[in-house]
């Protein structure tokens, strides 16, 4: 049996169902408990599983990740909820120099099973401070694992996965794509961290995408179809640990590749998968190595500037195109 | 009575007088090891930087001695004192000061990091502020599984004008937890008087109230004023109370750093402050209350045997493979991130 849920819903569904299966999991952030988060995304918790193991914070995001660490080296997993990814900069010392370096400082004397979970991304006319995909921030850091599910289905899977993970875990979820909806098979549901999807296959080129961009690329790559251009693409669902090995495999085959990224130019993710298929499939290309991303501009707020410059799946036809002419 | 009826007549000590020898014992062990360790630094042994607690040991003496075995210590990269006031091994630590393999984090964390979990010291931070909401972390999960452990968290002077500072003390409230905050006041913050940079008078002290906790200053130059105010901060803790914010007022002898003479400070503070050193005093003290001075004698020359071994130990340590860069970065021991 499967049913047809909400990317927003399936976060509550994955909470619920750690929250059942590990009575060392928490729950913490700001208006996740009464107010059932500010995308509606934790609702119904407070209530199954009560204001300890589901609580609210004050607006102190030192706070909430401190509380996250210092509870996860003691015993619990806990999951933090930062509001928008963009606010991981008021908490930059926790998430970039406290929790992933203490496993590693102390030479494996402390243990950091956490997770924090953010909104991430552009799509909602947010402006600048409350739009930028910032995936890449977290990617930059040793010691993080990072993961950014496209679907309802990998939210339950990948989540589980983030909570059940001894290592810290940064788990992006794309605030536009909440309201999206997919099939989701009953009873519990658990994956693995770094294993990529390939969601089509095809012969011509490989376009690999992550989080939102992911259902652009596969509208890009039906599209495609109908030019007589065949692309496999592939759903990279976490940047940490990184499946370069579904990657490579795939582009030894197509002979060409574009990524698809929604954070801005410079140093984003799809640099790095450039970087590593150039030193690892250069004698199997065709076509020159491409990345569609957002230009390295702040987000602008009035929709028709969003709409024009997060990656469209008219950008990635136009750039497939030129890549396989 | 005379010391020579002593010597002959050894009489049984009271549990007070051998809790007040204890942390004698305390103070004098840390003060071997940070005269030794500032001599090993100068003699280039240990690289990088150093922060010493000279001058301020009888703090980390009495909140040492005043904690349970499970309760967790959290300090600052002036952390050396506190490590060891929880029992961990002196060779452990200087080994980890001389980057050898044999340290307490294996040369990958060095004096600014002084770590030992099965001593309940979990962890010295180097980022001002950033272990107060951690602290707070262990306070919630030993609430969460009803243990009983107090998390007690040192940081200095210069912290309580940081925003961490302010969150963690806000949350520790709101969620009563078992977390006792401990500022050493030691009137300077790195460089710079304490005074001429913040808006109140007791820096800690003077901000309890902001969050609904009692205003505790206490002369952390004398032991036995800190064992009693941490015991009664603890035990508050324990039983449900809540947090405590306590402020120590201190003194470093030395400078801020090893790179810091400490020259900004004026001679006539700096004499004073070393007439209430506490080592001196707190021998004296005891001296004054009866205990036999072989008892302290003998107590001076033991943490002498014991530095003199930790600092063998460590020399004769190999440094760590270079292999270790790899290692211990995830749970599955490795650094791989990629397949």
């Amino acid at each position: 049996m499967a049913e047809l849920i909400t990317y927003r819903d399936a976060v509550a569904r994955a909470l619920a169902q750690e929250l059942r299966h590990d009575p060392s999991v928490y729950f913490i952030g700001e208006d996740v408990a009464a107010a059932g988060g500010v995308f509606k995304a934790t609702k119904g918790l407070l209530e199954e599983f009560g204001p300890t193991r589901v609580r609210d914070t004050p607006i102190s995001e030192e706070a909430i990740l401190g509380a996250a660490m210092g509870a996860a080296m003691t015993g619990l997993r806990p999951v933090a909820e930062i509001m928008f990814s963009d606010f991981l900069a008021t908490c930059w010392d926790l998430v970039a120099v406290e929790i992933p370096k203490a496993r590693y400082m102390t030479d494996g004397q402390v243990s950091m099973p956490l997770v924090i979970r953010t909104a991430n991304g552009g799509g909602l006319r947010f402006g600048a401070q409350h739009s930028q995909a910032v995936e890449n921030w977290a990617m930059a850091i040793p010691g993080l694992k990072v993961v950014a599910p496209s679907n309802p289905r990998d939210v339950i899977g990948l989540l589980a996965a983030a909570i059940r993970d001894p290592d810290p875990v940064v788990f992006f979820e794309q605030k536009s794509l909440y309201p999206t909806k997919g099939e989701v098979p009953d009873g519990e549901i658990v994956d693995e961290l770094g294993v990529a999807a390939t969601l089509r296959p095809g012969s011509d080129v490989t376009i690999v995408a992550l989080a939102s961009m992911v259902p652009r690329a596969v509208a890009a790559a039906e599209e495609l179809d109908g030019v007589g251009i065949s692309a496999e693409v592939i759903d990279l669902r976490s940047l940490v640990p990184l499946d370069t090995a579904t990657v490579v495999a795939s582009v030894q085959r197509t002979s060409r590749m574009v990524t698809v990224e929604e954070n801005p130019r410079l140093c984003g993710w799809g640099a790095e998968i450039v970087s590593i298929v150039g030193e690892e499939c250069f004698w199997h290309l065709d076509g020159p190595l491409t990345r569609v991303t957002t230009p390295h501009i702040p987000l602008p707020s009035v929709d028709t500037l969003e709409d024009e410059f997060l990656p469209s799946v008219s950008r990635i036809v136009e750039a497939v195109q030129k890549v396989v002419q | 009575m005379s010391t020579t009826e002593l010597e002959t007549t050894p009489r049984e000590l009271s549990e007070t007088e051998q809790a007040r020898l204890a942390l004698y014992q305390q103070v004098v062990r840390l003060r071997t090891f940070e005269e030794r360790a500032y001599r090993l630094f100068m003699e280039g042994l240990v690289k990088g930087t150093s922060h010493l607690s000279l001058g301020m040991e009888a703090i980390a003496a009495g909140f040492g001695e005043a904690m349970r075995s499970d309760d967790y210590t959290f300090c600052t990269y002036r952390g050396h004192a506190h490590t060891l006031a929880r029992g961990t091994p002196m060779a452990g630590v200087m080994g980890e000061l001389l980057g050898r393999a044999s340290g307490v984090c294996g040369g990958k964390g060095g004096s600014m990091h002084l770590t030992s979990v099965e001593h309940g010291v979990m962890g010295s931070y180097a980022i001002i502020g950033a272990h107060l909401p951690i602290a707070n972390g262990a306070a919630w999960s030993a609430q969460a599984r009803g243990s009983g452990q107090v998390a007690v968290c040192f940081f200095g002077d210069g912290t309580t004008n940081i925003g961490a500072f302010h969150e963690a003390l806000n949350l520790a409230k709101v969620w009563m937890l078992p977390v006792v905050f401990v500022c050493e006041n030691n009137l300077y913050m790195e460089y710079t008087a304490i005074g001429d940079v913040t808006a109140v008078e007791h820096p800690a002290a003077d901000r309890a109230s902001a969050y609904g906790l009692d205003s505790i200053i206490v002369d952390g130059n004398d032991p036995d004023a800190v064992y009693e105010v941490a015991t009664t901060a603890l035990e508050r803790a324990r039983t449900g109370g809540g947090p405590s914010l306590i402020e120590a007022k201190t003194y470093r002898h030395g400078g801020h750093s090893r790179a810091d003479p400490g020259q900004y400070r004026p001679d006539e503070e700096v004499a004073a402050w070393l007439e209430r050193d506490p080592m001196p005093t707190y021998r004296a003290r005891l001296l004054r209350d009866g205990i036999d001075e072989a008892l302290l004698t003998d107590i001076e020359q033991r943490a002498q045997a014991e530095i003199d071994a930790a600092t063998e130990a460590a020399r004769a340590a190999p440094p760590p493979e270079l292999q270790a860069a790899y290692t211990n970065l995830w749970a599955d021991g490795g650094s791989s991130w990629r397949n």
